[in-house]
């Protein structure tokens, strides 16, 4: 699916999404949450993007957990232990290769999302980033791997069906909790810079 | 005397409850991790794990947070450190903190400035 230099310059691509959706993702988090999402997310992609190159001659396990550390380090929010922890698994779940397969994709996307419940402790319908990632994963699933685009594509669908769902639920976990019932009609921040990351790695295959 | 560290997304909050403690525990090993480097609101992986460091005496930590990513970032920090004389307390902020340093200065050990810390869950107000 790809080389270890096309993942290099797929998270470039994944910064690059990051910075041009933050107005858009900090503006969701202001409406049932404390503003800052985007803000949050683009100055851990800086930082990222800044140390691409010291980890350019390892393997892509290394590279994911670099990338995860990097957020962990920056971010400030709780998108920062979450996507840093699922980095972090993510590289653990590819440790050693210098390319990715589909199946591999699969294994890394698990991983992730087994680090964001490690560290975030919630579950699917709590309005957060994982009723984008897990339907992504289920529907990746269903797809197969044979052809690793037409599996991106049904994981993307599936993960913005999951960001339309959000609107729909209360929030029980994350900032968004303390509005109760009227986080209802409201896009889950988290939710939607997954699934902007997600579209943008499919649309880099 | 057992550390003790208050973790806030705020500068300002983490260093108000360390001020309210300071009055009744003037020496005990007590330090703010508030807020981001650049004094932002947020939480900071090293600034928590450099404050952890700067009270450990040997005689263990405790770390009392606010919300959200300051439990995640925290609960981080002690994996690193990977230390199990460095925890959390889930107590409420404040009542929790001055229990905390007043124990820690009355030097008690670890086990029970950290059982001072949840004592404070029944300490009603009205
Ligand atoms: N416990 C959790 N589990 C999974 N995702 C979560 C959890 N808490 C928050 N999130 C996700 O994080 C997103 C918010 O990220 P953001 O960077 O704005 O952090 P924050 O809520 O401002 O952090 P903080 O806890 O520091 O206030 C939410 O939209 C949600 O998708
Ligand atoms: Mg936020």
């Amino acid at each position: 699916m790809a080389s270890k230099d096309q993942v290099i310059e797929i998270i470039h691509k994944v910064a690059a999404a990051i910075e041009r959706e933050a107005q858009f993702l900090t503006d969701l988090d202001n409406a049932i949450g404390d503003g800052d999402h985007g803000i949050n997310l683009s100055r851990g992609f800086k930082k990222v993007e800044e140390e691409l190159p010291v980890v350019a001659d390892k393997d892509i396990g290394a590279i994911l957990k670099k990338v995860g550390m990097t957020l962990v380090s920056t971010v400030g929010g709780a998108s920062g232990p979450l996507y840093g922890t699922a980095f972090m698994k993510a590289g653990d779940a590819v440790k050693d290769h210098v390319s990715i397969s589909a199946d591999d994709f699969i294994a890394v996307l698990e991983a992730a999302i087994g680090g964001v419940q490690l560290r975030g402790k919630a579950e699917k319908g709590e309005k957060t980033m994982l009723d984008a990632m897990l339907p992504a994963l289920d529907a990746m699933k269903a797809a197969g791997t044979a052809d690793a685009k037409a599996m991106l594509d049904a994981g993307v669908k599936a993960a913005k069906e999951g960001v339309e769902y959000t609107k729909t639920i209360i929030a029980t976990k994350g900032r968004a909790s303390y509005l109760g019932e009227r986080s209802i009609g409201h896009q889950d921040p988290g939710a939607t810079s997954f699934t902007v990351m997600l579209e943008t790695i499919a649309e880099a295959i | 005397m057992v550390g003790i560290v208050i973790v806030s997304h705020s500068k300002t909050l983490a260093e108000g409850v360390v001020e309210f403690c300071r009055v009744m525990a003037a020496e005990a090993p007590l330090v703010a991790a508030g807020g981001m480097e650049d004094g932002s609101f947020g939480t900071s992986f090293e600034r928590i794990k450099a404050a952890v460091e700067s009270v450990n005496q040997g005689e263990g930590v405790l770390v009392l947070m606010d919300v959200g990513s300051a439990v995640m970032t925290t609960e981080m920090v002690l994996e690193d450190i990977g230390d199990d004389t460095v925890q959390m307390v889930d107590c409420p902020l404040v009542e929790g903190a001055i229990a905390a340093a007043v124990a820690a200065e009355g030097g008690l050990d670890f086990a029970a400035v950290k059982e001072e810390a949840l004592s404070a869950w029944d300490a009603r107000k009205l």
